[in-house]
């Protein structure tokens, strides 16, 4: 809990790293100062992109006290401003699962190189973040808790696969690995409150730890303030769930 | 799953249809006119899904791109649903009436 005589500072900076085969991808990078140890926290952007609200959220973490970085998943596409790479990412389908779960595993293993780490890495992901969150965790060891927010596509038809999403992330349900906490909005048509179901059903059927919220009088994208579907009390809710469920999972030691 | 509570209801077409990475591309040519000027136009891409700025959750969007030229090497514009059948409707009347003409 803050009070106001505390000191409080942060380090925020563009960093490289090693994502997905090895590559270079850049990615923003944000922690407490001081020697922590704190715990970390990996987040997947949104479909719109590596974009400002990401750096905030980024930022937004390390302010409660997590080394916090965001890869730009889009990062092999060229540069430019954040939506005329994120449109060329939209005209090509996305970008492959197997790609983005690389180079969110290459954040993790980043925060788990450094120094003044506590042991506990989480994920963070909203839209198509939030459904490579869920898809990451379920293939990869080294994740102590999940948040997926609003993932559209973890169900799939068979005609939404593609060469770039060749299996829904439902499927991985068996590997999940970690605690996963699910926020979600009655009015999203995607994911539709019926296919939440079918994904909260997967997750009971595999016995597997996890925490869904359904909102009413909310859709995609209710934390996003800068956007229609900002919903205040929903969002004001939702990064409240979000900190007590990482709090539990990640403070301290192993 | 609980059903957190949440404040009232917005209109019908702030309704939300995301991430569902729908395109359709085809090649094009005539000439656009960027930040930096104007540049041939080598492709057109047609998505409905996120806007970036229209106040939509969801909209026909139109990229006009040459990507020889850089990802900035785009015209965009984010359509309301309706507007952009509008659109495909005023194109169609005034390439029959041009075409009728010549």
């Amino acid at each position: 809990m803050y009070e106001t005589n505390m000191y409080e500072g942060m380090l925020a900076e563009t960093i490289t790293i090693q994502g997905h085969g090895g590559d270079t991808i850049n990615a923003y990078y944000a922690r407490p100062l001081g020697g922590g140890p704190f715990p970390g926290v990996v987040l997947i952007h949104h479909l719109p992109g590596w974009d400002e609200w990401y750096r905030e959220a980024t930022r937004r973490f390390a302010h409660h006290g997590y080394a916090s970085i965001s890869p730009n998943l889009y990062s092999r596409e060229g540069h430019g401003t954040p939506e005329d790479v994120a449109a060329k990412v939209r005209a090509d389908g996305g970008v492959p699962d197997d790609q983005a779960v690389g180079d969110i595993e290459g954040g993790m293993r980043y925060l788990r190189s450094l120094l003044y780490i506590n042991g506990k890495i989480g994920v963070f992901g909203t839209c198509s973040g939030g459904r490579q969150a869920f898809l990451t965790v379920c293939q990869v060891e080294g994740f102590d808790a999940a948040v997926e927010c609003w993932g559209g596509q973890v169900v799939m038809s068979k005609d939404q696969l593609t060469t770039r999403q060749p299996v829904a992330p439902i499927d991985f349900t068996q590997g999940l690995s970690c605690p996963l906490l699910g926020l979600f909005g009655e009015e999203d048509q995607s994911p539709t409150p019926e296919q939440v179901s079918v994904h909260e059903k997967e997750l009971e059927k595999h016995n597997k730890k996890y925490e869904f919220h359904m909102y009413p009088n909310a859709g995609h994208g209710f934390f996003y303030y800068h956007r229609p579907a900002y919903r205040q009390e929903q969002a004001v809710d939702g990064w409240s769930k979000i900190f007590t469920f990482f709090g539990r999972y990640l403070d301290g030691p192993d | 799953m609980d059903r957190t509570r949440g404040q009232g209801a917005r209109p019908e077409e702030e309704g939300n249809v995301m991430c569902t990475m729908i395109v359709e591309k085809s090649e094009i040519a005539g000439c656009g006119k960027g930040p930096k000027g104007w540049f041939p136009l080598r492709q057109v891409n047609v998505s409905y899904d996120h806007p970036f700025h229209a106040p939509l959750e969801h909209a026909l969007n139109i990229d006009f791109v040459n990507e020889s030229e850089g990802l900035g090497a785009r015209v965009a514009v984010e359509l309301s649903p309706e507007s952009a059948r509008r659109l495909v409707t005023v194109i169609l009347a005034a390439l029959a009436r041009g075409e009728a003409g010549s």
